[in-house]
């Protein structure tokens, strides 16, 4: 009790220095928290994708089409539950700058397929039965506040021109991790369409989506659909879900790392500047500390006040930083949504913050205390006055 | 008045030397050193600067390291203890007070004076009561609450002799406690010093500059560089 008011006074003692360091380590760990979780989120679209759906490609590229009539093949492999297909439609609504996942797919087996994407039976219905239909994820239709009824226009990158559509489900997400910003609608809208308008790239499909009906089946159904198609004018590559993401992702894993690395950087930046706050503050107690041993009180009193007062002033910052990760998550979440659907803050991350600001409290005592305790009594007595 | 002849020596110093190394130079500080100190004695050490005075009065506290040489206080050869038998010595022998009272600064005068208690196994209650006593025997009971940086330098050495004296020590050294004081501060500190000796029968040992302190003694030693002389 003595010593935790010591430490305490003692942590105050320089208000200046002390507010600076716990800003300096709260900042620290927001950054640490935010940057861990933007990598986390990198990689939270490979954990969330289902190793029980196929994905399937032109082997080429994914640039390159497949015929629609390799969907009734497909069915017939041994293992394939569903088939579903669809097209990457890369629309912009209203400007460039407004982006957001859309694609054109079939309707019925899709929303099969991803059962974590929560649809009211009644618009389900609407969905199924409306050839310009479309459904948005709740995140995406509150950021543009639309309603179900509303018409929704998307101007067409790679398929040039205006296409209206009418929005007649908002999905939600099973989890908090399934992605709320996609916009699908029927494929048969875009393809008939096309038939008239150019012919020539009617019929086809940017990729199939299978699932199986055990996740252990996966390679085995994969292998029978590449070799089904094996010398034929397009050759296909089918993968689970979760490996397809992980080719995207591995493009910008460096970036990654990177971001990683960055995150620990900042951690041992402020670990120096604690570090170096705590010599500074050790340097002008040596005499107390002299004092101190003399009156009979061994290391492990220094070592107590020296780490008490560090860890002190670090867990403060460390809570205050984590407290800090809350709103800027927040305004992430809302500013950026089309990059980061989902922004949260994981418990894990608030562990690692907090160990992280111990860690600093901890490093920034070991050198103050092994001086304070090793300094000859006559020596520290010497730096009073 | 020759009671202090017949009383036993508390300390007992043989063949003291302490030198200290500056790179590859070897400085002796303490040369060859013999000298006993009686129970109740109240010793002045004087001398000029650098000669030594503080060197020996650590060495004789326990808070430094003799070269060679034996110092016996109440029987026990601290030169043979380790530093943690060193460290419960000094709590239970001896009383300190330093130049610049050394009091901790974010401790109230109280917490300052119950600070060495806390190395015993007294009760809150216990050393509530003995920090109330000690601080009211140097007239600072209405300022147990004051911080160091509220009290004058003579309150501030009061509170620092109030802790020096709290664990009943047998020894109070004492390194020029008036040299940062003024004529009044300092006729009032040596007032309570005499009075722990007289009184309660501690002995002093106390290096000075100032010969009206050194009055206040019973014995004056002089040290000139690294030996000791009598008058
Ligand atoms: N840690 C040290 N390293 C090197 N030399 C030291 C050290 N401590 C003391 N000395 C030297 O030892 C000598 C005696 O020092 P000491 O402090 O005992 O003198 P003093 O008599 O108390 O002087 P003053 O009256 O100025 O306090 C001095 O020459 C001093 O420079
Ligand atoms: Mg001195």
């Amino acid at each position: 009790m003595f010593f935790l008011k010591l430490i305490i006074r003692n942590a105050f003692r320089h208000r200046l220095r002390t507010v600076l360091t716990v800003v300096g380590v709260a900042i620290a760990v927001m950054a640490f928290g935010l940057l861990s979780t933007l990598v986390g989120l990198w990689y939270l679209g490979v954990e969330s994708s289902s190793a029980t759906r196929l994905v399937t490609r032109n082997s080429i590229s994914l640039v390159f089409s497949l015929p629609v009539a390799y969907k009734d093949r497909i069915r017939q492999v041994p293992g394939v539950k569903s088939v579903s297909w669809g097209n990457w439609f890369g629309g912009v609504y209203i400007e460039p700058k407004n982006f957001f996942p859309n694609f054109a797919v079939e309707p019925g087996s899709y929303l099969g397929l991803y059962p974590e994407f929560i649809l009211p039976p009644d618009q389900k219905a609407a969905f199924l039965l409306d050839r310009r239909g479309a459904v948005a994820g709740r995140k995406l239709a509150e950021k543009y506040r639309w309603k179900t009824g509303d018409q929704i226009t998307l101007k067409g990158t790679i398929f040039p021109g205006e296409w209206p559509f009418v929005l007649r489900g908002i999905y939600r997400g099973a989890q908090k991790s399934t992605d709320e910003t996609q916009f699908f609608f029927n494929w048969n809208y875009l393809n008939e369409t096309l038939k008239k308008t150019v012919p020539r790239r009617a019929d086809q499909v940017g990729f199939y989506m299978t699932g199986v009906s055990r996740p252990d089946q996966a390679a085995e159904v994969s292998v029978a659909i590449d070799t089904l198609f094996h010398n034929s004018l397009a050759e296909t590559l089918t993968e689970t879900e979760k490996a397809f993401q992980l080719g995207f992702v591995s493009m910008t894993e460096a970036i990654m790392v990177a971001i990683r690395i960055v995150s620990y950087v900042v951690i041992v930046i402020i670990m120096v500047v604690a570090a170096n706050t705590m010599a500074m503050t050790a340097r002008e107690r040596m005499g107390e500390f002299a004092t101190l041993k003399t009156l009979g009180f061994g290391p492990w009193y220094i070592a107590l006040v020296v780490f008490g007062e560090s860890i002190t002033i670090s867990m403060v910052g460390g809570f205050t930083g984590v407290l800090l990760t809350f709103p800027a998550a927040c305004w992430i979440e809302a500013e950026l949504s089309q990059f980061f659907p989902v922004f949260n803050i994981s418990p894990m991350t608030i562990y690692l913050d907090l160990l992280a600001s111990f860690t600093v409290g901890v490093t920034a005592a070991v050198f103050p205390t092994w001086r304070g305790v090793t300094i000859g009594i006559a020596e520290g007595l010497r730096r009073v006055g | 008045m020759n009671s202090t002849v017949i009383r036993p020596p508390i300390v007992r110093i043989r063949n003291l030397t302490k030198s200290y190394q500056r790179g590859n130079q070897n400085i002796p500080v303490l040369m060859d050193i013999d000298f006993d100190i009686a129970d109740g004695e109240f010793l002045a050490l004087m001398g000029p600067s650098g000669s030594g005075k503080s060197t020996l009065l650590n060495l004789i506290a326990g808070i430094d390291k003799a070269d060679t040489g034996q110092i016996v206080i109440g029987g026990v050869d601290i030169a043979l203890l380790t530093e943690a038998e060193l460290a419960r010595w000094r709590s239970t022998n001896v009383g300190f007070i330093f130049q610049f009272y050394n009091l901790i600064p974010v401790l109230t005068a109280f917490e300052n004076v119950e600070l060495p208690l806390l190395l015993t196994a007294l009760s809150r209650k216990e050393r509530c009561e003995h920090v109330e006593t000690v601080l009211r025997l140097v007239n600072l009971e209405e300022r147990m609450d004051h911080y160091p940086s509220q009290l004058s330098g003579g309150q501030q050495q009061r509170v620092a002799i109030a802790r020096a004296i709290i664990t009943d020590p047998t020894i109070l050294v004492a390194d020029e406690p008036t040299g940062d004081l003024d004529r009044l501060s300092a006729e009032d500190i040596l007032t309570f010093i005499d009075r722990l000796n007289r009184e309660f029968g501690k002995t002093v040992i106390m290096v000075t500059h100032d010969p009206r302190a050194a009055e206040k003694a019973h014995l004056v030693r002089h040290l000139e560089k690294g030996v000791l002389s009598d008058n």
